[in-house]
């Protein structure tokens, strides 16, 4: 995408704050409360619940239309060495949202980073993989195998 | 239609809800129902709850299930009216259905479909005979399902792309600088109705009113003819551009169920016979829902093409009448109180009847 080429860092901050949107909540919490040391933040935005309109294409691939809405919670933290994050993530969970951004934050700092990139980034993408993995399995189990069935006349 | 303003009724109506929340709690020695079960349990309850409450939210869905004592109709209001109380950030990406993590995935017309025919965890080919071992308190062994060795490969193609080389099929088209799509949440019903605004209304629309439509069409009110080019569910992300950042970023992944009908078109004479297409879209797995609407999306083409003949090709009849929140709201204020209207009726019958008896005298009299 375009505007990746114009905001530096943009695909990796992309990356990481995919894997936190799309993480279970309770997998979020229980990945960071895991952390030997976190550190001390203060709200920017007070975890807020939301909504954001869904759209899809016409057709599937043609011009956009508006699908329906699902509910978002948002938060943006700043740490105390400077850094800024934010969290958008999908349902209504406010301590997903701000742990989210709090995670984001140390991920731009290059001394906070090793601190949740295994511990928490590499973790809850390792748990996507493999749930994804697993329906991805479940669903080739239920392919369809033809088989034609020949008709042979007998002889005589 | 005349409106009165009365009193009364407030402690009737208090111990009426009263008794309502008795009702569905039903009887207190049977364990109650906790959302997280209705979550898990009633899922497809859970997926129409939130597509046609137009608000992708499990856990609010299922909460809207309990309330409303599995009316869905009533948890779609609820639904509805929750949705009303939140700020809305903006407006997602549109969502690419192609790159769907895709569970179900068959195609009714082509059999050889890149990809397969995946058929996921469907309802299709059991035999609908009741399982008696469900009553047995949870004691049923449920067998796991079964992994394969090899994962499904995604994203798998879409019906359009297979046959796109050879334009047999209608293709999709994207408008440069296209203006923002049509929002029922923002703007009134408007028309004629654009597609964009059309396929809003139908993703909202009621389930059973829909499906009653397309199959009214396909007994000929509206012949449509369609073929099920493929369905899909599956997961797909959602992609959104905070302001804060100015760049997309996932936010999360919604479920959906994705349907595309073929019908063959006649063309004209600056255009080669094809096949044109209809679509349908939902949260969650709502597959009835999806054919339909892909059924009615597509006769509704033709309405716009000038050949309408039967009510599912009248935009303006299937639109006003597909949201059952709308529905529900008027049939059922019915029952509220008419007490005026009544009286003004009753003034009306009794004053026709006096000059009926009139009238019917008169004419006695004339005759003798």
């Amino acid at each position: 995408m375009a505007v990746e080429a114009v905001v530096e860092g943009a695909p990796e901050r992309r990356r990481w704050l995919s894997i936190l949107a799309k993480a279970p909540s309770k997998d979020v919490i229980a990945a960071w409360e895991g952390l030997a040391e976190r550190p001390d933040y203060r709200a920017l935005r007070a975890p807020e619940i939301g909504m954001v309109l869904v759209r899809g294409r016409m057709g599937g691939g043609g011009d956009a239309f508006n699908l329906g809405e699902m509910t978002v919670t948002r938060a943006a933290v700043r740490l105390e060495s400077g850094e800024t994050g934010i969290g958008y993530v999908a349902g209504r969970d406010r301590r997903h949202a701000e742990i989210a951004a709090a995670v984001d934050a140390m991920m731009q700092s290059s001394d906070l980073r090793p601190a949740v990139e295994g511990a928490v980034i590499a973790r809850l993408a390792r748990g996507q993989d493999e749930r994804r993995n697993t329906a991805a399995r479940k669903a080739a189990a239920t392919k369809v195998d033809f088989f034609t069935m020949v008709r042979t006349r007998s002889p005589g | 239609m005349a409106y009165v303003a009365v009193k009364g009724g407030e402690k009737a109506i208090t111990n009426a809800h009263r008794w309502l929340a008795e009702d569905r709690r039903g009887d207190t020695a049977v364990p109650e129902v906790e959302v997280a079960q209705i979550r898990e349990q009633l899922s497809l309850a859970i997926d129409r709850v939130m597509s046609e409450g137009s608000c992708y939210d499990r856990d609010l869905a299922a909460l809207a299930v309990k309330q409303a004592r599995g009316d869905l109709p009533e948890a779609i209001f609820l639904t509805r009216a929750y949705r009303t109380t939140l700020a809305r950030f903006g407006a997602s990406l549109p969502v690419e259905t192609g790159q769907m993590a895709v569970r179900r995935r068959v195609s009714a017309a082509f059999k050889d479909i890149p990809g397969g025919q995946v058929l996921g965890p469907t309802f299709d080919y059991t035999h609908r005979l009741l399982d008696f071992t469900l009553a047995a308190n949870g004691e049923t062994p449920i067998e796991g399902a079964l992994e394969a060795e090899e994962a499904q490969a995604y994203p798998m193609a879409t019906i359009a792309s297979v046959f796109s080389h050879e334009d047999l099929l209608e293709a999709d088209t994207r408008t440069p600088d296209a203006p923002e799509p049509f929002d029922l949440t923002r703007d009134p019903m408007a028309f004629p109705a654009g597609r964009d605004q059309r396929l809003q209304a139908l993703a909202r629309g009621d389930e059973g009113f829909l499906l009653s439509l397309a199959y009214s069409s396909q007994r000929g009110w509206g012949n449509t003819h369609p073929l099920c080019a493929e369905i899909r569910l599956g997961e797909v992300a959602v992609e959104f551009v905070p302001d804060e950042l100015g760049f997309p970023i996932e936010i999360g992944e919604v479920t959906l169920t994705e349907c595309q009908m073929i019908s063959t078109g006649a063309g004209g004479t600056d255009k080669a016979p094809q096949f044109t297409r209809g679509y349908g879209l939902t949260f969650g797995h709502c597959e009835r829902k999806a054919m339909s609407m892909a059924i009615v999306d597509r006769a509704l083409r033709d309405a716009s093409a000038g050949e309408a003949s039967a009510p599912v090709q009248d935009e303006e009849f299937v639109l006003y009448h597909s949201d059952n929140v709308e529905a529900s709201g008027f049939v059922q204020h019915l029952k509220l109180p008419h007490y005026v209207d009544f009286q003004a009726d009753l003034q009306l019958i009794r004053r026709l009847r006096r000059e009926h008896a009139e009238r019917v005298a008169a004419m006695k009299e004339a005759a003798e």
